[in-house]
């Protein structure tokens, strides 16, 4: 088992620094001046000439890359050219905004996409089963910028049961210890504060939580209906088991694996992808503090940025893998 | 697998659902969103809802305008400018004298006023402020260099000393005439800082700003807030009357309108002109309009074919349906521009007929250049909103059925933002939406920046030359009497109508809106708004 993980791990090494790579080429590619784009069209052409000279953006490409490379086999990711700070210590408030919102969402997708894909197969070809697969497929190709606003629309304006943007009511701010607000206000033991957190994740979170959550039905569905029809299924059946501990019990068991290893991607997929979800929201969130650097063409942040999403990426989908041998015992690594 | 197992079994996930949800939705059973609630303790608190988050808060060093709409609240500049527009008037310095040649001018400046750490507010410290400038460079002041010409000893630095004549009397000598010099110290990033602050902060000064300014900073949190709240010491006399003032970045603009619907918000920045008509017709909300200070147009670029011939550009003018974009895509939220500056500044020549729409005339300017056939073009629009250009895609479209009309075939091109500009700046465009928002309400600050040969690879994006207009620049730039000034910024337009370099569209009026709550605010046409009267109920 060890032996596996440090294999895995060594195995990160060669990923990572391809990765690096690809994207410092990618960047560098397209066309967009940072110098000009961070002094904005009132710059003079001086203070860009200063400016890319300052920021070591004269320097040749490879050199520019293994500067990069030494600094962050020494932890350091560089500074944003925006703002001029570490990367290493901006990036902890968004990566935590978006780690608590994509935690919250995968929850949500897998308490009721697991549920509706299991009955789904349970009761193949019902009411229900049409309707869930039907509200799947829907979910799957959702627009998530029209969902958002069409919810927020409903819920905050009409009803007024849910805030529409944000982490925290501005009005009467968290005191903030860890940046997982969650975590903050139990830490505290301030439970209007907790209410308060949680409402304003639901509807990001919702939104968030629609594209895995459909997936993981139609996923959870398939599985099932191919288990259930193994011979082991009908045994139990057979020995007079109630169909509620065959279905939950037996077949689930077996059926689980596919789903673990999507239920992994999707998290590493909310991790980066949750720009959209982030934009409408106004989530300080990891996703959109790449997506504007690219409108800034912030090089290290882009760089770190994406570096950091990629090997949490990575870190799940390592983690589901072990999983694996947890849910089935016929699987081991050696 | 009886069906009534099916329907019970249904209904329990619904009712576990329904149950999670309301869980979460909080156990209070008062309203869940934060609307209705009462602000705690009578402070009085508005929320400020923005498109994006500031990129620091010393303004010396930067450039952009959400940076510049907090720093306006925490610094004072020596010159302020009107309420509403860009005339000046007295701030820190209370009055000044300037002398007859242009060169020396003599500030008085305002006694009893303190920054928020403590220090004193005197002539040291307006010194020890130009100092710091001075001793910068390009990359770390930006503003400095486009506004004083450069950086200590440097031939183009306008700013030959300042000095400290007084405790509280400070002369600056330049070392040649500067016509806007006072319009200038009245730009937001000219607040005066505390010297012992920025001395101990160093460069993280942005992070802890300290000014004499009617707020002071508490925290910032990165894409999310900028919270600054009241100093009690501010100099003016009943002001701010607000307790705290908080600044959120919400960047899609429907979400922001929601969050202000929702009463999340007090005040909303960039409302797009298509909904202006539900913010009317709402009772608990209102329509601020800034005046405008801005120009969209069309730039021709003068070095490719065909339009380094001005007939075509001329004839490009006479095509367009101004009037048709503005009611259209503005909403009727801006005026027809017929010149590349707004009327509100000073110097703007009204007596230039604009190019009416009038096809005819157009086929007839093409057929004289010899296009009696028509041509075909690349037409840019722009990707990004801008209150100048609310939707460049659209008005793209506009112009392209405009032009199909007179025989000119312009197919649609877009690039990400930067990449755009970049392109542009490069000439590569034929031809190209773009857009400015003045900086301090002079016309230099427009025409020379805009058009003048001397900015051709940064903002003049049409690489059009004139040597007469750039003569008429110049000496307008160091001419200290306002008429001769003006007559001077005439001419130019003269020039620039003929020759045509632009297609100049519209004056937009940037909208805002806010709670009825929300009393006294007047929107800045510089687009950074000072809150130290208002108010709310």
């Amino acid at each position: 088992m060890l032996h596996y993980i440090g294999q895995r791990l060594l195995q990160l090494i060669p990923v990572l620094l391809g990765m690096t790579f690809i994207v410092f080429m990618i960047i560098r590619a397209i066309p967009g001046d940072p110098a000009q784009v961070i002094l904005g069209q009132q710059a003079s052409e001086e203070a860009i000439k200063a400016l890319r000279t300052s920021l070591g953006l004269d320097n040749p490409w490879y050199i520019q890359y293994f500067d990069y490379l030494k600094g962050l086999v020494t932890g350091d990711m560089g500074d944003s050219l925006r703002t001029r700070s570490p990367v290493s210590e901006e990036i902890w408030p968004y990566l935590a905004a978006t780690f608590e919102l994509s935690l919250f969402a995968i929850i949500i997708a897998v308490v009721i996409g697991i549920n509706a894909g299991i009955i789904s197969a349970w009761f193949q070809n019902s009411w229900f089963d049409y309707t869930a697969m039907v509200l799947a497929l829907i979910g799957v190709s959702m627009p998530i910028f029209w969902l958002g606003l069409m919810n927020q629309w409903i819920f905050s304006i009409e009803l007024g049961i849910l805030p529409t943007t944000g982490r925290e009511n501005v009005r009467d701010p968290i005191n903030n210890i860890t940046n997982f607000y969650v975590l903050d206000t139990i830490i505290q033991g301030d439970f209007n504060q907790l209410a308060t957190v949680l409402k304003h994740l639901v509807l990001p979170g919702t939104a968030l939580a629609t594209i895995p959550m459909a997936i993981i039905a139609r996923m959870t569905r398939s599985s099932m209906l191919e288990v259930m029809r193994s011979d082991y299924v009908r045994t139990a059946r057979a020995k007079g088991v109630k169909m509620f501990w065959v279905v939950y019990k037996h077949a689930l068991k077996n059926a689980i694996i596919p789903v673990l290893t999507i239920i992994g991607l999707q998290m590493g997929l909310l991790l980066g992808g949750a720009i959209l979800t982030e934009t409408i929201f106004g989530w300080p969130g990891i996703g959109r503090y790449i997506y504007e650097a690219i409108g800034f063409r912030d090089y290290p942040v882009i760089q770190s940025g994406i570096l950091v999403v990629a090997f949490i990426f990575v870190m799940i989908n390592l983690f589901v893998d072990l999983l694996y041998g947890l849910v089935d015992p016929r699987i081991k690594y050696d | 697998m009886g069906k009534k197992k099916l329907v019970s079994l249904a209904f329990l996930m619904l009712l576990l659902l329904s149950t999670a949800l309301y869980g979460c939705s909080g156990g209070d059973s008062e309203s869940g969103g934060e609307g209705g609630e009462s602000e705690s303790g009578g402070e009085k608190v508005l929320i400020f809802g923005r498109g994006g988050d500031s990129v620091s808060l010393d303004p010396i060093t930067v450039t952009d305008g959400e940076s510049f709409k907090v720093t306006k609240n925490i610094f004072d500049t020596l010159i302020n400018f009107g309420e509403q527009d860009t005339e000046i008037e007295p701030a820190l310095a209370s009055e000044w004298e300037a002398a007859e040649d242009g060169l020396t001018y003599t500030f008085q400046l305002q006694e009893g006023v303190t920054f928020h750490d403590g220090t004193d507010f005197n002539a040291e410290a307006v010194v020890a402020n130009f100092e710091r400038w001075a001793a910068g460079d390009a990359d770390q002041f930006p503003y400095y260099k486009s506004m004083f010409g450069g950086f200590g000893d440097e031939e183009e630095h306008v700013i030959e000393s300042v000095e400290a004549t007084g405790d509280y009397e400070v002369v600056i000598k330049l070392k040649r005439p500067q016509a806007p010099f006072l319009k200038n110290l009245a730009m937001s990033p000219f607040g005066i800082a505390s010297p012992t602050a920025f001395e101990e902060a160093g460069e993280s000064f942005g992070d802890q700003p300290v000014g004499t300014g009617p707020f002071k900073f508490v925290e910032w949190q990165r894409n999310d807030t900028v919270t600054i709240e009241k100093f009690d010491d501010y100099w003016v006399d009943g002001e701010p009357k607000l307790d705290q003032v908080v600044f959120r970045a919400i960047p899609d603009n429907s979400a922001r309108l929601n969050a202000l619907l929702s009463g999340e918000i007090d005040l909303a920045d960039g409302i797009t002109p298509s909904d202006s008509e539900t913010i009317e017709n709402d009772e608990n909300l209102q329509l601020f309009e800034r005046p405008s200070m801005n120009v969209g147009y069309l730039g021709l670029t003068t070095t490719r074919e065909p339009f380094d011939d001005p007939k075509v550009r001329q004839a490009m003018n006479h095509a367009i349906d101004r009037q048709a974009i503005v009611d259209s895509f503005f909403e009727g939220r801006a005026e027809v521009a017929k010149n590349p500056m707004p009327p509100v500044i000073s110097g703007y020549n009204d007596s230039i007929e604009g190019y009416e729409y009038d096809p005819e005339k157009a086929k007839e300017l093409l057929a004289e250049a010899g296009l009696e056939d028509g041509f075909t073009m690349e037409l840019w629009a722009m990707p990004v909103p801008r209150p100048y250009m609310p939707d460049g895609q659209k008005v793209a479209e506009a112009i392209q059925s405009d032009l199909a009309e007179v025989g000119i075939t312009a197919e649609i091109v877009s690039y990400e933002w930067a990449t755009y500009l970049e392109k542009a700046a490069a000439g590569e465009a034929d031809a190209f939406l773009l857009g400015w928002t003045g900086d301090n309400g002079d016309a230099d600050n427009f025409l020379y920046v805009l058009l003048d040969q001397d900015n051709i690879g940064s903002n003049n994006y049409t690489y059009y030359e004139n040597q007469d207009l750039h003569d008429i620049l110049i000496e307008a730039q160091t001419e200290v009497d306002e008429d001769a000034r003006n007559e001077l910024y005439m001419q130019a337009q003269e020039i620039i109508h003929e020759d045509a370099p632009w297609v100049p569209l519209a004056h937009s009026t940037p909208l805002l809106a806010g709670g009825t709550n929300v009393i006294d605010f007047k929107a800045h046409p510089t687009g950074s708004d000072k809150l130290a009267s208002v108010d709310m109920e």
